[in-house]
């Protein structure tokens, strides 16, 4: 399987949320191997997490 | 263990009422509405002092009842007011061209976690928070800030699953790119 930015994106951001499949896993790995500016928001979306957990302390 | 004095007990409440309402500040946007839900929130725990013997931290322990009075308020709140769905044109298909792929590719932010320490930056992190359609900055401030599971949002907003998870993402993806624009550019 084949992902696009747009589905790598959207996988990225639900692995926050819910355990994803097998399947899942995998695409987005061979995909964030291959696409730089994908593993770029893939680091930026973790930092949002730590930015947000932090926020008002 | 020896019993807190009342007063001084009291007074340590009182001394954690601006971090409190700046946790609900960000959480209900309105000012009123976070304030009420401190107000409430100092009250449970003044009558409630023997549940806080013993425990490890006052503002943990604030925190966890603040959270209770936040998703109340939340929910009278979606009662009485219901948001109008945000769907549409959300800015996310302006990022990709037509199969999917970035029309500009991102690129790795210089620094982020020492952006962190940046009263600036945390100014401009609330703005862009700010700017996020109402529905869509709740259900990722319940998520992200408070710390709760998908799950538990999507049945207090009585959102589907497949929903909350969409406007988690659409949330993402619109904070990274208006922290881009306005924070991480220019640096």
């Amino acid at each position: 399987m084949n992902l696009s930015c747009k589905e790598a994106t959207r996988l990225m951001s639900q692995s926050q949320d819910r355990e994803l499949s097998l399947g899942e896993r995998a695409a987005l790995k061979l995909h964030l191997a291959m696409c730089r500016g994908c593993r770029a928001v893939s680091e930026q979306l973790a930092f949002l997490r730590r930015a947000l957990r932090g926020l008002g302390d | 263990m020896r019993a807190v004095p009342a007063a001084d007990f009291r007074a340590r409440v009182e001394a954690l009422r601006p971090y409190l309402v700046k946790f609900a500040s960000l959480q209900l946007r309105q000012r009123e509405a976070a304030e009420d839900a401190v107000q409430e929130t100092l009250l449970a725990a003044l009558g409630a002092e023997a549940s806080f013997a013993g425990r490890a931290d006052l503002r943990t322990w604030l925190t966890g009842i603040l959270k209770h009075k936040i998703v109340d308020a939340i929910r009278r709140s979606s009662r009485e007011r219901p948001l109008e769905t945000e769907d549409g044109t959300d800015g996310l298909d302006a990022l990709f061209n037509e199969r999917g792929h970035w029309v500009e590719h991102p690129e790795p932010w210089a620094n982020p976690d020492g952006a962190l320490h940046e009263k600036q930056f945390l100014a401009a992190l609330q703005a862009c928070l700010s700017r996020l359609p109402e529905r869509t900055g709740r259900v990722f401030l319940l998520r992200e800030h408070m710390g709760m599971e998908t799950g538990e949002i999507c049945k207090e907003l009585d959102l589907s699953a497949t929903h909350c998870w969409v406007l988690l993402y659409r949330a993402r993806m619109a904070l990274r790119e208006c922290l881009e624009k306005t924070w991480f550019s220019d640096r």
